[in-house]
C-alpha cells in the first residue's frame, strides 16, 4: 500500500493515453454493473403485481404463482442437469484427446470444428431436433418403454413424436458441448510441463499422468466451463420451445408426451399472446430463472475457491 | 504496422458500407411497375391478431404498390394486445380474433372522435383442419364428441369402438393416438375449443374456451408449423391447424347434421354468413355469434374469424381517408382473393363483404 502511494507520487505526470484508457476501462466496468442493475430492477418491478395478484388470474388451476412456478423450476433444472450429464464426460474426453492424445494437425482441425459448433444458432439446433432427432429417436423410445417401463424413468405411455425431455436434453448437450470442450482444452494445455514430466519420469502411464497432473490442475477450469455450459442450458429458449412437448408438471419420465417445460421456453411460448397480469407472471418466472443462475454461479465460485489450495496450481 | 492496421479496418468498413447500400437498393426496387394514380398520403398503424398477420402482409404489399404515398404497418402482437393498443389510441386500427366485449365497448376509444363508437367488420376467415397421420388411413370421419374424447385423452387407440363406428369402411390399426395441440397461446386453440365446447360439452368439460389448450393431455407443439411438423413426423398423430398449412397431411371430415363435411373455403365462409349477429350491437358492428352447432351440410363449423376494428369517426384529421381506402381494399373481392392466395384464407361471402364495405365507406 505504502509503496504504491510512493510510486504514484514519484510520477505526477500522466500521459493522455493512460487517462483515456483508464477512463474507458472504468466506464466499461461501471456499464456492466449498471446494465445488470437495470435488468434486476426491471424484473423486480414488473414481477411485483404477480405476487400480489388474485390466484385465479395467475394460472388456470387457480392455485397461485408458486404452484405455477415450481414445476417450471423443476423442468429447467431437470433438462439442464440431463444435458450436463451427457455433455460433461464427452467434453472432457474430447478436450483431453485434443490436448494430450491427438497428433498436432488433427488436434488443430478438431478444435476448429468444435468451435464451429458453438457458432450454430439455437434455432438451427431446434429445427434439427424437431425434424431429424425426434423422429429418429421415436422408435428407440418405443422399444425402451416396451421392455423397461418398470423403471420410473422409462415409464409409458411413449410419445408418438419423440419430442420428449430426453430429446431436448440431447439437443442441449450438443449445444453446450463446444463451450465446455473449448474451455477445458485451454485449461488442460496450461498444465505445467514440469508436473507432467515429473509424473512420466516416475513411471506413470499417460492416463496416470493425466489423472495425477492434468485433471487436478484443471479442476477449477472444468468447473468454470461446466457452469458456463449449465448457464446456457438453463437459459436456452428457442431450441427447447421448438422441440419439447411441454406441460406444467413435475415428472421424471423421460419418454412420454407430457414433459416438464423450462422457464425460458414457457416465457417464449406464452408471452406473445399474454396480457394484463399474465405478463407480470411470466416476468416473475424470469426473475426466478435469474435467481437460479445467480445461485448456480455463486455455487461454482464457492467450489472453485474452496478447492484452490488443492488444485495443484502452484 | 499502425498504418496497415488502420487501412485494413477502413477497407473492412468500406466493404460493409458498400454491401449494405447494395442490399437496401435491392429492397427499394421491389415495388413492381404499375403506374400509381393514388393521391393518398400518410401512415397507418395497426396491431393485433397474429392469425391475420400473413394476410396483412399480403394486403399491405398490394395496397402500398398502388398507393405509394401511404405507409402501413401491422404489428401481429396478439388480439388482446391489439385491442388494448387501439383503445389507448396507440394504433389506427386493430385486428382481433374475438370481438370487442361489452366492457371495452362501454369505455372510450382514444383514437376516435369524442362520443363516437368503433366499427367492427369481419376481414379474415380461416378454416381449421383436423389433420392426422396414420399409416394406411387416408380418410377419416369424426364427430365433435369423438374429437373431444381424443384430445382430452379418454380415447387412446385408433381402433377404439367410437372411431370404428364412424368409419366402418376404414381399416384402423391397433395404434396409440398421440394428439398434438398448440403449446403457445393461440386463437386457433380458442376456436377449436369453442367448437368442441358447443357441440360436445359432456366430453369437453371446461368453463369457457380460451387461447390456452385446456387439458394436460397429449402433446404440445409451438405454432401452426410446429403442430404440422409434429403430426407429419410422428406415429399415430392427430392435430388441428389452419387448413392452409395442412400441406400433404390427411384431413378428417367433420360430422355436420347427418353428413360428414370436408372443409372448403365456401363452406367456411357459409357458416360465418349464416351465423346470427351478436345481440345489442350498433349498426356498424358486425360481430357474429358463430353458429358452430349448424346442421346444414353446406357449412363447415370449425373456423376462425378475425375482425378489423377502427373508428367510425377519427379524432385526427387525415386518418379516415387512409383507413377507408385500406380496409375497403381488404374487404373488396381483390383483397379477399389476395389473402386467399397468399395466406390460404376463405374469402368472405359476397353479401357479408358488401355490408362491411358499406360500413367502412361511411367512415369520417
Amino acid at each position: 500500500m505504502e509503496t504504491q502511494v510512493a510510486v504514484s507520487r514519484q510520477r505526477p505526470q500522466r500521459r493522455l493515453g493512460d487517462v483515456v484508457f483508464s477512463g474507458a476501462a472504468l466506464a466499461a466496468g461501471i456499464l456492466i454493473l449498471v446494465s445488470l442493475a437495470a435488468v434486476t430492477i426491471f424484473l423486480i418491478a414488473q414481477s411485483l403485481p404477480a405476487f400480489s395478484a388474485d390466484p385465479s388470474d395467475v394460472s388456470k388451476d387457480g392455485r397461485g404463482f408458486w404452484s405455477y412456478v415450481v414445476p417450471l423450476v423443476f423442468g429447467t433444472v431437470w433438462a439442464a442437469a440431463l444435458a450436463l450429464l451427457f455433455a460433461l464426460p464427452l467434453s472432457i474426453g474430447i478436450a483431453l484427446f485434443i490436448s494430450h492424445y491427438a497428433p498436432r494437425r488433427l488436434a488443430l482441425t478438431l478444435g476448429y470444428v468444435i468451435d464451429l459448433l458453438a457458432a450454430v444458432p439455437s434455432v438451427v439446433f431446434g429445427l434439427w431436433g424437431i425434424t431429424v432427432l425426434a423422429p429418429a429417436m421415436q422408435p428407440i423410445y418405443s422399444s425402451v418403454v416396451e421392455s423397461l417401463s418398470w423403471i420410473p424413468l422409462f415409464a409409458g405411455p411413449v410419445s408418438g413424436t419423440g419430442r420428449t425431455v430426453l430429446t431436448v436434453a440431447i439437443v442441449l448437450a450438443v449445444m453446450i458441448l463446444p463451450i465446455i470442450t473449448a474451455l477445458s482444452r485451454e485449461v488442460f494445455l496450461q498444465t505445467p510441463r514440469l508436473h507432467e514430466e515429473a509424473a512420466l519420469a516416475l513411471g506413470a502411464t499417460r492416463w496416470e499422468m493425466i489423472k495425477m497432473a492434468v485433471l487436478p490442475f484443471g479442476r477449477p477450469g472444468i468447473i468454470s466451463a461446466t457452469m458456463l455450459g449449465l448457464g446456457r442450458a438453463l437459459g436456452e429458449t428457442m431450441a427447447v420451445a421448438m422441440v419439447l412437448s411441454p406441460s406444467v408438471i413435475i415428472s421424471f419420465a423421460l419418454m412420454t408426451s407430457q414433459n416438464p417445460t423450462t422457464i425460458a421456453a414457457n416465457i417464449a411460448l406464452n408471452f406473445p399472446e399474454a396480457s394484463g397480469v399474465g405478463v407480470n407472471v411470466l416476468i416473475a418466472t424470469g426473475l426466478i430463472l435469474f435467481l437460479i443462475t445467480l445461485l448456480v454461479n455463486s455455487l461454482a465460485r464457492f467450489i472453485i475457491n474452496r478447492r484452490k489450495e488443492f488444485s495443484g496450481a502452484n | 504496422m499502425n498504418i496497415t492496421r488502420t487501412s485494413r479496418i477502413a477497407g473492412f468498413a468500406a466493404i460493409i458500407a458498400v454491401s449494405s447500400l447494395t442490399l437496401s437498393a435491392c429492397a427499394a426496387n421491389e415495388g413492381g411497375t404499375s403506374e400509381p394514380t393514388s393521391t393518398l398520403a400518410g401512415s397507418l398503424v395497426g396491431a393485433g391478431a397474429s392469425s391475420q398477420g400473413s394476410a396483412q402482409e399480403a394486403w399491405i404489399a398490394a395496397f402500398q404498390t398502388s398507393n405509394p404515398g401511404v405507409t402501413i404497418t401491422y404489428d401481429p402482437s396478439g388480439s388482446g394486445a391489439g385491442r388494448e393498443t387501439f383503445i389507448a389510441g396507440g394504433s389506427d386500427f386493430a385486428g382481433t380474433d374475438s370481438y370487442l366485449n361489452d366492457d371495452e365497448l362501454a369505455g372510450t376509444f382514444a383514437a376516435c372522435a369524442a362520443g363516437t363508437t368503433p366499427f367492427e367488420v369481419p376481414a379474415y376467415i380461416s378454416p381449421i383442419a383436423v389433420i392426422f397421420n396414420v399409416d394406411g388411413v387416408s380418410e377419416l370421419n369424426l364427430d365433435a364428441s369423438t374429437i373431444a374424447k381424443i384430445f382430452n385423452g379418454s380415447i387412446t387407440n385408433w381402433n377404439d369402438a367410437a372411431i370404428v363406428a364412424l368409419n366402418p369402411d376404414a381399416t384402423l390399426p391397433d395404434l396409440a393416438i398421440t394428439p398434438v395441440h398448440r403449446s403457445d397461446d393461440s386463437g386457433t386453440t380458442k376456436n377449436f375449443s369453442d367448437y368442441l365446447f358447443q357441440n360436445a360439452d359432456a366430453d369437453w368439460v371446461i368453463e369457457k374456451p380460451s387461447d390456452t389448450f385446456p387439458f394436460e393431455s397429449g402433446e404440445g407443439a409451438k405454432g401452426t408449423s410446429g403442430v404440422v411438423d409434429a403430426v407429419t413426423n410422428g406415429v399415430g398423430t392427430i392435430g388441428y391447424a389452419d387448413a392452409s398449412k395442412a400441406g400433404a397431411l390427411s384431413i378428417a371430415k367433420l360430422k355436420v347434421g347427418d353428413e360428414f363435411v370436408a372443409f372448403t373455403p365456401e363452406a367456411a365462409a357459409a357458416v360465418v354468413a349464416g351465423s346470427k349477429p351478436v345481440d345489442g350491437r350498433s349498426a356498424t358492428d358486425m360481430a357474429v355469434k358463430l353458429n358452430r352447432k349448424t346442421t346444414n351440410p353446406a357449412e363447415y363449423p370449425l373456423v376462425l374469424v378475425s375482425y378489423l376494428v377502427g373508428c367510425n369517426e377519427y379524432a385526427k384529421a387525415g386518418v379516415a381517408e387512409n383507413v377507408k381506402a385500406y380496409i375497403g381494399y381488404i374487404l373488396s373481392p381483390e383483397g379477399q382473393a389476395e389473402a386467399a392466395a397468399q395466406a390460404g384464407s376463405a374469402p368472405l361471402a359476397a353479401m357479408m363483404a358488401e355490408e362491411a364495405l358499406a360500413i367502412v365507406n361511411a367512415i369520417k
